[in-house]
């Protein structure tokens, strides 16, 4: 295997065993937050037990990401230093926009979120919480800039040729607001809200289940519920958006997400189907016209198929691309389906009634997972050939100087390395689930063990 | 070109990089130190009590790395690419090691096997050898020069090529630097008899720095004339390396007087000041062209644009005495002695 091969296989394989934590520690900031506060407020002690054992799980999630982010800042000098010559005046700036906006608030509030339960007022450790996780919002604002500047590229020009060409910034909000950092800003942070919500309710449905903390994980489930439901309803508005979008910026992204070939025709909409990329067709469910319908509301509109593109300027793998891109949409809109089916369960206080649906629950916590690392997938994948789109190609941002024995060596690291470390966070995080949120919390006098109790002997 | 209080604005980047790495260099210096030195304390009390010591502040410390990471890619491009490209092998190095050191501190104290603990005790202890030995290396790279050509790309193979005598001796050195700014963090943070252990080893770490620094020194002076260039040409400069052996001596004075304090304050000041040194060394060249030295990066072929820099003057400005103001709060709120029996684990 050559050098951009491995290269693409190893910063694949980096960001997204790096992306299940990121958003997960985004998803479970937002409920500490929320606990923390009612906490607070109510003075409820079951408020600050909830805070507190969700920190812990938080702490895991947190230094997996933090450890496995500086990978990708060194990786872009060390794999592909053409790239980050390239674009070191615009990507290089928000990455370091990031550092001292974002990260630097996380990690040092991130000190005082764990240890400093004891040394410092409850409303200061409030603020500690909320210091985490506006800083990991913020950290996804300017990677997601970053990102999106190399799928809609703004605010620069080009300066010299060849090997010493580059983008420089002439207008820095024109960057920063390039034609799709809102629509995927939004996507991204609302996928981890989903991410972090859904494996809360999935603790708590499994706790309910199997008779423990029942009062607590009932409170827990409900309050959660609320803001998964929310999250997941306002996600179908932000991925038309996104669409829209890729349609107006990316029509080669678009044509591959559908398996549209044909330069100018209406597109169908396909709830799944099977793309032969030879024959240039696509067998499986579709709304005809769907596609054309979703972006100018009309079902004869024509969309700019993959055939438009010259061969070299597409993404090769389609059918990948479009297979990513359904299972992200299915399971979207399986994650509204469920919510809205356990609110209305729960407007009839029958919430809890049913194992099945709390068994679906415990389960759900791998879907955003899964859509969140297939949309990911689709989007960087349907950028292809592109590095930075329309400008540099991913085959001509490779490090000129690195060979492909340095980068096997490298990958195989990484591979035994992550693998070490999801072993380890698979059975820590169970460990902390399994032991629960009492462990190290006397509840000996409060009330709630007697109606634990209570409940737990019905 | 466009200045700003008389310096242009890629100078100004360097002293802005520049001081970040220092800061990294100090903060992450001493929890290295620290973790360099773990597997010499025999009882597990001990171990956690060393542990503890920096477990809330080194987060915050690699943060320094991130934004200085984030500041040289995105002030200097050019330079960027070419020293990560070029020194592949040890970056990933010092990135696995990064993620052994940051997992062991994790997951160290979730089990109660002695075995588990054990595993991560050295995991910890090696990794943080390794991150400080190949800040160093890196270092001493840097300042030997690599073959580049005419487009500022390494132009050397060998998996091993970043190892050559020098950079082995400034990794050393660092190690040793470290080792000795660590020990004394740690005596800072401890007490009783974990405390007169530790300023047993702070007198080791003490001669195996001096002695590293001297050997590095004459070696450095003896084989790459070019490092010396600047303070021949110009004689004032001799109050920077007068400086630095000033700021060393200080250290041994203070610490047999036991102001531990101070003698933290003065190993941070050592290791600002030996990389003011370096700074001198090379400005305003980046990295030296070992062949043409046409070919060397400087700070005006490798740096973005003027825009750029400017804008992210502005996000010095306004988020630098942020971040310090961060740290202060982190640092008072857990300061003092480290105490074992209280309930804030998490």
């Amino acid at each position: 295997m050559d050098v951009e091969i491995l290269s693409r296989i190893q910063f694949a394989f980096t960001i997204a065993f790096h992306y299940i934590y990121p958003p997960l520690s985004i998803g479970i900031g937002l409920i500490m937050v929320v606990f923390e506060s009612i906490y607070i407020r109510t003075k409820k002690k079951e408020y600050e037990v909830l805070a507190k054992f969700w920190t812990k799980i938080f702490a895991i999630t947190f230094g997996v990401g933090v450890v496995t982010g500086i990978v990708m800042e060194f990786e872009f000098g060390t794999n592909w230093a053409t790239y980050s010559r390239y674009v070191g005046d615009i990507f290089g700036s928000a990455l370091a926009a990031e550092g001292i906006f974002a990260f630097a608030i996380e990690s040092s509030a991130l000190g005082v979120l764990l240890f400093g339960w004891n040394r410092v007022k409850p409303w200061v450790h409030l603020v500690a919480t909320l210091a985490v996780f506006l800083g990991s919002m913020f950290s996804a604002v300017w990677i997601v800039i970053a990102n999106s500047w190399q799928q809609t590229p703004a605010g620069y020009h080009i300066v010299g040729e060849g090997m010493r060409a580059r983008a420089e910034i002439v207008d820095f909000w024109a960057m920063v607001f390039n034609p799709s950092s809102v629509d995927r800003l939004t996507h991204v942070w609302l996928g981890a809200f989903l991410s972090g919500t859904f494996l809360i309710l999935s603790v708590h449905a499994y706790y309910i289940l199997k008779g423990r903390y029942v009062v607590l994980s009932k409170k827990a489930f409900k309050i959660t519920l609320i803001v998964a439901t929310i999250s997941s309803l306002a996600q179908l508005f932000t991925g038309h958006q996104s669409a829209e979008g890729v349609s107006e910026n990316q029509p080669a992204k678009l044509a591959a997400l559908e398996g549209h070939f044909d330069a100018k025709a209406p597109a169908d909409l396909y709830l799944f189907g099977w793309v032969d990329k030879e024959n240039q067709e696509v067998t499986g469910l579709k709304v005809p016209g769907g596609l054309s319908f979703m972006i100018h509301q009309d079902f004869s509109t024509p969309i700019t198929g993959l055939n438009a593109f010259p061969e070299e300027d597409r993404p090769s793998q389609v059918n990948a691309v479009f297979q990513f891109y359904h299972i992200m949409v299915a399971i979207g809109m399986f994650l509204i389906a469920l919510s809205l089916f356990a609110v209305w369960r729960w407007k009839r206080g029958k919430l809890f009634d049913k194992k099945w649906l709390l068994w679906t629950f415990v389960f759900t916590a791998l879907l955003p997972q899964i859509a969140n690392q297939f949309g990911w997938f689709a989007a960087e994948m349907g950028r292809q050939p592109w590095v930075v789109y329309g400008l540099l190609r991913t085959s001509d941002a490779l490090s000129k100087s690195v060979q492909a024995n340095q980068v096997l060596f490298s990958l195989i690291l990484f591979f035994i390395v992550y693998f070490i470390l999801f072993l380890l966070f698979v059975y820590l995080m169970n460990k902390k689930i399994q032991s629960g949120p009492e462990s190290e919390i006397d509840f000996d006098s409060t009330s709630l063990n007697k109606e634990i109790s209570n409940v737990i002997s019905k | 070109m466009e200045t700003f209080l008389g310096l242009d604005y890629p100078t100004w980047w360097f002293l802005v990089v520049g001081g970040l790495f220092s800061g990294y260099a100090i903060l992450d210096g001493f929890d290295f130190g620290a973790g360099a030195w773990h597997m010499f304390f025999r009882k597990n009390s001990s171990r956690e009590t060393a542990l503890k010591a920096i477990d809330p502040t080194w987060h915050g410390n690699e943060v320094w790395l991130v934004i200085g990471g984030g500041t040289l890619f995105a002030g200097f491009p050019v330079f960027y690419g070419t020293l990560f490209s070029a020194m592949y092998t040890p970056f990933i190095l010092f990135l696995l090691c990064i993620i052994f050191r940051g997992i062991s501190i994790k997951f160290r104290n979730m089990e109660d096997m002695s075995w588990w603990r054990k595993m991560w005790d050295w995991s910890y202890s090696i990794s943080s050898i390794m991150l400080a030995f190949l800040l160093g290396v890196v270092l001493g790279n840097i300042l030997n020069g690599m073959p580049l050509d005419n487009n500022y790309e390494y132009t050397g193979r060998g998996f091993f090529e970043f190892l050559n005598p020098f950079s082995v001796l400034v990794g050393v050195t660092s190690l040793a630097l470290f080792m000795m700014h660590g020990a004394i963090y740690l005596l800072l943070k401890t007490e009783g008899k974990l405390y007169d252990r530790i300023q047993s080893f702070l007198k080791w770490g003490m001669v195996f720095f001096i002695m590293s620094y001297l050997i590095t020194t004459v070696y450095g002076l003896t084989f790459l004339e070019h490092l010396s260039q600047v303070f021949k040409d110009n004689k004032a400069l001799f109050i920077v390396p007068l400086l630095v052996f000033l700021s060393i001596a200080n250290v041994p004075r203070l610490a047999s007087k036991k102001q531990y304090g101070w003698a933290f304050i003065f190993t941070s000041l050592t290791i600002a000041l030996l990389l003011v040194l370096v700074a001198f060394e090379l400005y305003p060249r980046l990295l030296l062209s070992s062949g043409v030295e046409k070919h060397s990066i400087t700070i005006y072929n490798a740096a973005a644009s003027t825009k750029t820099l400017k804008i992210m003057m502005g996000f010095v400005a306004v988020g630098g005495p942020l971040v310090l103001l961060y740290s202060y709060f982190v640092y008072r709120t857990f300061w003092g002695k480290v105490k074992l029996d209280s309930d804030e684990s998490y």
